[in-house]
């Protein structure tokens, strides 16, 4: 066996050790990978997801559940809407793709849907893959529904699941998102667009990897199609997004993300984040890899409550926002900051240090003595 | 975040309490809010679930939807909506007094002054969170466009009378909501961060249940438990104690509670609708009722709650005293309402999907003004803002150490006093750079000389003197004086006119063309999923 081989099978059997024994590997999908990319720090995070940890039900086991959870109603309305906009071998979705991003090919009427069933994850990637490849010198339209991909994720495989890929005449790829959240008069929720947009880049990734493989290699389109409701109305309306700048930074998040391995190898040998642990055992597991705590993160990390309080007990000004560290200079903690402020402690040609007590003595002249010096 | 802001923070972290972020109210406070807590269904686009809504903190008005994807109801929700809400905007609407407002003069050009009618109070709502506020927009939005039967006999699903009336108001109010300082819609989370400082970041701080628990723990509790209890807390059947401010709701509320209420409700809809006789009639009816009954529980014991802290949140900025500027931002709201009621009572179309060109250019610049002039009389009101600005390097207060009498050359000579001000403060100064302190509530301008020392200024003041060679009595700083000067104006001017409509550069659209009435939404049979 060559050795590169060697250390995959190695990392793959120390996952499976940190995830606990019979516990099931939970599949990274490119929601988590954008949240993922989007603190790419945080080694906790890093080392959870790619073992596969369940993070919701390891933060119930530290007693710091995650808030998160889907209403069956969204969920019902989501999946409808998806099936409307796909229903008729996809028409409607191809009428939009034609109209929003491909003017100048022939009309979509004789679009192909190849099937893609196939056995685990793997064996669906292998599926996509082919058809991918048949799509691109048909010289038609192929519209692929819930096709499977794989990313690499620092060192270890990902299995990606996009709303749909379309394939032009012209050879070229197209990821298509289709959400439920309204357009409203051409315009949706920024933040909502966004995080489409993060979860589209993140698709755009790994299509690429697969056209590389290709020879030619087809060209992967940059703008991806994200479909909503239109206004009040459950009628599709369609909008090209570019998603250059989230494909940009979110490779370079993935490049940037530390190695797995290199993760692994810092923990004491006998980690475990099997969520049926007594909590003490857990937390200590969880303590054992740094994590990099900012308020972002509750609303992107099932763990977050957990290394809020964590932050909090040891006192980290960053539990306020990251902005908040940058203009404290090397003070980090509280009292620290408090202690410098109130002259007690720091030293005072520390430009940090000096406006901090200007600051101070500021706050404490308007608070104090509000007849003081006034305007009026 | 200013470094005084942080700071702030951090104390509180360390006292767990919230500390104070300004000395007085800088938003008005309206003696009879109407407060409105609406619910939203998950996943829907404006698909109202309930609300409590109401000017008496004692009574609130209660509406539900019993099936939200069932648009006559909703349609009854937003009917009832409206008997609640136009009665209070239309009380304000009628009370009148006389101001004067210069207008173009339509033949001659010139600017003059005319006579005109303005509100004397305008109608205040208060939402919990800034959600809230976009959940305003949302419902003015989805109604505004709707026709009604008398306006269109063949419209398919009219809507009830008043219904595109109250999604105009609400437009107006979620328009009015993005003019900084502005006061006739307010989300209550925004107000209470604007006054105190919590413990936590300002992403944790859009929590009504976990700001109020750092404002106003409760007895021997410190702000981060109680806020932790408020966030995450679930009783025993899973449900947390201090439900989301909305309009979402929780999800596990939705799925365990809502979602099995709901379908009983349908089942007794279709049970009665199958009914054979009276008599079955009559038993399927009581179910059916039953089942709406549930549901509306089930929406007040969400909205409540939120409701009550609203009026929580009202009563700790009330014990603030209002800043002095706060009266003059509240007349331009009251300005803008009756604008508004103007436009309804002529009979003008509903307000666009799109602004054209001019009118959104000319939405930016008011909006920068007033961003500008919210923030210089915020500092001119709050000593604490001043603070900021002063650490900034953006204001000086200093004592007044001497004053020299000087005078302008030229026929008429003027008095220009110099005045020597000691201060610990580090403004940016250039050369000759203007410098403004409150005088009886207008601005005097000084020019600043030059530095002595460390944090000895020389200004030279240039105006509001009086007409004579002798400075009026009062109008010169005099030695031991204690001032504050900033070196931002303390009134804004307006930016340069823009063309009117009809001359819209082809380079932005040209010009919009005939006001036409905007068509309705297309509506399928079935709206929903």
């Amino acid at each position: 066996m060559p050795p590169q081989r060697t250390r995959e099978t190695a990392l793959r059997h120390r996952l499976a050790e940190l995830r606990g024994p019979d516990v099931p590997a939970k599949a990274l999908d490119a929601r988590a990978l954008a949240a993922l990319a989007a603190n790419p720090g945080c080694r906790r995070r890093a080392i959870l997801d790619g073992a596969g940890v369940n993070k919701t039900a390891l933060a119930s086991a530290l007693g710091a559940p995650a808030a998160f959870g889907q209403s069956q109603f969204a969920l019902t309305r989501g999946n409808a809407f998806e099936a409307r906009v796909k229903s008729d071998g996809g028409a409607e979705l191809l009428r939009l793709v034609h109209e929003r991003l491909d003017r100048a090919a022939e009309p979509p009427s004789h679009a192909q849907v190849p099937d893609l069933t196939a056995i685990g994850p793997e064996g669906r990637t292998a599926r996509t893959a082919l058809a991918l490849r048949e799509a691109t010198t048909a010289e038609g339209w192929t519209l692929l529904d819930h096709p499977m991909l794989a990313l690499d994720v620092a060192g270890s495989p990902a299995f990606l699941e996009p709303d749909a890929v379309v394939v032009h005449p012209d050879g070229s790829w197209t990821v298509v998102e289709i959400k439920s959240f309204p357009m409203l008069d051409g315009s949706a929720d920024p933040a909502k667009v966004g995080a489409a947009a993060r979860q589209s880049a993140v698709y755009v990734l790994a299509l690429e990897e697969v056209a590389a493989r290709l020879e030619p290699a087809p060209r992967v389109r940059h703008h991806v199609l994200l479909v909503c409701p239109k206004d009040f109305s459950n009628l599709a309306t369609a909008s090209a997004v570019d998603i250059r700048k989230q494909r940009a930074v979110t490779a370079r998040q993935l490049a940037r993300l530390t190695r797995l391995q290199d993760i692994a190898d810092t923990l004491p040998e006998d980690t475990c984040f099997a969520p049926e642990l007594p909590p003490e055992k857990l937390t200590a597991a969880v303590e054992a890899v740094p994590a990099t705590y900012a308020p972002e993160c509750l609303s992107a990390c099932e763990l977050a409550f957990h290394c809020r309080e964590r932050s909090r007990t040891a006192d980290a000004v960053t539990a306020l926002g990251r902005s908040v560290r940058a203009e404290l200079g090397g003070l980090t903690t509280v009292e620290d900051v408090l202690a410098a402020a109130r002259g007690e402690a720091g030293d005072p040609d520390d430009p940090a240090v000096a406006a901090l007590r200007r600051a101070a003595e500021l706050r404490a002249e308007a608070l104090g003595s509000r007849q003081g010096a006034t305007c009026h | 975040m200013s470094l005084i802001a942080t700071l702030a923070r951090l104390e509180a972290v360390s006292t767990g309490r919230a500390q104070p972020a300004a000395t007085v109210r800088h938003r008005r406070l309206s003696e009879r809010p109407l407060v409105f807590v609406p619910l939203t269904t998950a996943g829907e686009a404006g698909a109202p679930l309930g609300a409590l809504v109401g000017t008496d903190r004692d009574a609130p008005r209660l509406l539900v939807v019993p099936q939200p994807r069932d648009r006559d109801l909703r349609f009854v929700f937003l009917a009832e909506l409206a008997d609640v809400v136009l009665p209070y905007v239309d009380a304000y609407a009628e009370s009148v007094e006389a101001a004067e407002r210069t207008e173009a003069d339509p033949e001659t050009g010139k600017r003059i002054k005319v006579e005109v009618d303005l509100c004397t109070d305008a109608p205040q709502l208060i939402v919990p969170s800034r959600a809230g506020v976009e959940f305003v927009r949302l419902l003015g939005r989805s109604m505004r466009f709707r026709r009604t039967a008398e306006q269109d006999p063949e419209t398919p699903y009219p809507a009830p009378p008043r219904l595109p009336l109250l999604g105009r108001w609400l437009t107006h109010f979620g328009e009015r909501a993005r003019v900084p300082g502005s006061s006739l819609l307010l989300a209550m989370t925004d107000v209470l961060a604007r006054h105190w400082s919590t413990g936590q970041s300002t992403l944790e701080d859009q929590h009504l249940g976990a700001l109020l628990s750092w404002i106003d723990p409760p007895e021997g509790a410190l702000g981060a438990d109680a806020a932790l209890r408020a966030e995450l807390h679930r009783d025993a059947q899973g449900q947390l104690v201090c439900p989301p401010a909305g309009p979402a709701t929780d999800p596990a509320f939705d799925n365990s509670l809502l979602a099995p209420a709901i379908e009983r409700y349908d089942r007794a809809r279709t049970a009665l609708a199958a009914a054979e006789d009276g008599l079955q009639a009559d038993d399927r009816l009581g179910i059916l009722t039953a089942a709406e009954r549930e549901l509306s529980t089930l929406v007040e014991s969400r909205t409540r709650p939120t409701w009550d802290a609203v009026w929580r949140g009202l009563d700790l900025l009330r014990a603030l005293p209002e800043g002095s500027h706060v009266e003059e931002r509240w007349t331009r709201d009251r300005w803008s309402f009756t604008a508004h009621r103007d436009r309804v009572l002529a009979g003008e179309p509903p307000q666009p999907r799109r602004d054209d060109a001019v009118t959104a250019a000319n939405k930016l610049a008011a909006r920068e003004r007033e961003q500008a002039r919210l923030d210089a009389q915020e500092s001119l009101d709050d000593p604490l803002v001043m603070a900021g600005r002063r650490l900034a390097g953006e204001a000086f207060a200093g004592e007044v150490t001497d004053v020299v009498m000087a005078y302008s050359e030229g026929k008429r000579p003027s008095p220009r006093p110099l005045v020597t001000v000691r201060t610990d403060d580090r403004p940016h100064l250039g050369e000759r750079a203007r410098v403004y302190r409150a005088l009886g509530g207008k601005p005097q301008a000084a020019e600043f000389v030059g530095q002595e020392d460390e944090g000895v200024l020389v200004l030279r003041i240039v105006d509001k003197m009086g007409r004579g060679k002798e400075p009026e009595p009062g109008s010169v700083p005099e030695k031991g004086d204690r001032l504050c000067f900033t070196l931002f104006e303390h009134e804004q001017r307006g930016g340069a006119k823009l063309p009117d409509p009809e001359d819209t550069p082809w380079t932005h659209g040209g010009p919009p063309g005939e006001a036409t009435v905007p068509d309705p939404d297309p509506v399928t049979q079935e709206d929903v999923l």
